[in-house]
């Protein structure tokens, strides 16, 4: 469905992409993890068109990126930051992201779980960060399109959001749905990815499906199974470290 | 492209800046009108504001405009828009929108107290600067990444324009004063907007009487239906090349 091949991407002395080729399937739930800086939002970026590759392309639907836009109809974003005209109106928004895609059958699940429609006259400049968030997200599930970005959906949500947003990534997954998903809090991750694409400076990692990384690995867990792959390499012992670290914090008040 | 637009126009419309600017611009008009009695000379304060505050306005807030609405210009592109069709739906509503601001404010004032060819020659003069000026700004804001740089940059063109330009024309007037400059301030004009409307407007009223020969000769030249054509003509350059470059510019940016 996705299809990256040799992409090479750099901004001035950095080398944000380096030699990521990959392919993405229906049906697949891919976590795009690494530390800062990595290049998760980049490689999202470059997929979506609004960064161009060096080198390299990049396919969905089997149609190439950065020719015509139409292939974007095929995909649902949810950014990391969401930012709207001050004075336009949250139904304003809905309204005209309609009639931009023109497409008639919408899926409002996770506007009418969110009650969006009850802020439909809120300007967009007195919403709150995680209102933000939970438009962003109602938008990029609304044309229920066969491919799902998202850019670290859980940021700034409060748990019961973000428990109706697991829950529907869930629910589209079982559509047999592609969605790419990165995070930093891998429990967020944990009962939703179906493979791991794991990236480091610009360079990847790996990219295994759960099941074999687990068997490779021994550990259930994805944090500990990600961290045991990763132990092998020097450079990366401070992150996991810094990661096990926050994953046992978190645990602890249960 | 106007769907984008008119949701974009809409929100503009609704700034608190917007709305500020269409006022001042208004109060300032109609006092012009009541304090003076005669009705050119009013218009000559008022083109002097006109020349002043329009482009930095344009500029400024046009870039302003942009950097806040980088986050809302990436979903576009995660749309299926081409972004062409994105940048030129920005530029057109925030146009559309400093021109209502200018035709509410200047606009009705001068359609009430000097509906005359001199009046509308201001009313030309004020719609083309912010349509110019707003080309580039887009082209500044496009092009810088950093928001503190574009709107630095911003302010920069409005010096030069505004104050530098005409500094550069006198001392090279001055220089050459044994020369005969006519026709070469004619195309020194052509390259400063702000000069261009000045000259156009100042022409259309008596007070170019005063200034002599070059007075004269401008005046046969700007008077005549080649100067209207001319300076309109420059206008339009004036505002296509900056648009033209940033679209360009726009469509090869990494987001």
């Amino acid at each position: 469905m996705i299809r990256i091949e040799q992409v090479y991407k750099r901004f001035r002395k950095l080398q944000v992409l380096n030699n990521i080729s990959a392919r993405f399937d229906e049906g697949q739930v891919v976590a795009l993890i690494g530390p800062n800086g990595s290049g998760k939002t980049t490689l999202i970026k470059s997929i979506l068109g609004m960064v161009r590759p060096d080198k390299g392309t990049i396919h969905v639907h089997n149609q190439p990126v950065n020719g015509d836009p139409a292939y974007r109809q095929f995909i649902g974003y949810m950014p990391q930051i969401g930012r709207y005209p001050d004075n336009m109106r949250v139904g304003e928004l809905f309204e005209m992201i309609k009639k931009i895609r023109h497409q008639e059958q919408t899926d409002e699940d996770l506007l009418r779980q969110f009650d969006l429609p009850s802020i439909y006259q809120k300007p967009m400049r007195t919403l709150s960060g995680g209102t933000r968030q939970k438009v962003s997200a109602a938008l990029a599930f609304l044309f229920n399109p066969p491919v799902l970005i998202l850019d670290e959906p859980t940021a700034g949500l409060d748990p019961l959001s973000t428990e109706i947003l697991k829950e529907k990534i869930i629910a589209e997954k079982k559509k047999n749905k592609l969605i790419l998903i990165t995070s930093h809090v891998l429990s967020d991750l944990e009962e939703i990815t179906t493979h791991i694409l794991y990236l480091q400076e610009g360079n990847m990692q790996f990219f295994k499906d759960l099941a074999s990384l687990q068997e490779e690995t021994g550990e259930i867990r994805l944090s500990k199974a990600i961290a045991r792959v990763m132990r092998g390499q020097e450079t990366n012992n401070q992150w996991i470290d810094r990661l096990f670290a926050l994953e046992t914090k978190n645990e602890s008040p249960r | 492209m106007l769907k984008l637009s008119r949701y974009v126009l809409y929100d503009i419309l609704r700034n608190k800046i917007v709305i500020a600017y269409t006022l001042f611009l208004f109060l300032v008009s109609f006092s012009m009108f009541r304090m003076e009695e005669n009705g050119s000379k009013a218009l000559l304060s008022l083109l002097n504001i006109v020349l002043i505050v329009l482009p930095l306005v344009s500029l400024v807030f046009t870039t302003i405009h942009y950097y806040n609405s980088y986050e809302f210009i990436e979903l576009m592109l995660s749309q299926p828009l081409s972004r062409t069709r994105i940048i030129l739906s920005e530029y057109g509503a925030v146009c559309v929108s400093l021109l209502t601001a200018f035709w509410l404010g200047v606009g009705v004032p001068v359609l009430l107290f000097a509906p005359d060819a001199t009046g509308f020659a201001l009313l030309f003069t004020g719609s083309s600067l912010t349509v110019v000026f707003t080309s580039i700004a887009f082209l500044a804001a496009v092009r810088s990444k950093d928001k503190a740089r574009g709107i630095g940059l911003a302010l920069l063109l409005w010096f030069y324009f505004a104050l530098i330009y005409d500094g550069l024309v006198l001392m090279i007037l001055f220089a050459f004063s044994d020369y005969p400059m006519e026709k070469f301030t004619l195309l020194l004009s052509a390259l400063n907007p702000i000069d261009l409307g000045r000259i156009f407007i100042m022409l259309k009223m008596d007070i170019s009487a005063l200034m002599g020969y070059t007075g004269a000769l401008y005046k046969d030249f700007f008077g005549s239906g080649t100067g209207v054509a001319f300076t309109s003509g420059i206008m339009l350059l004036w505002a296509a090349v900056p648009l033209w470059l940033s679209v360009r510019s726009f469509r090869r940016k990494d987001m």
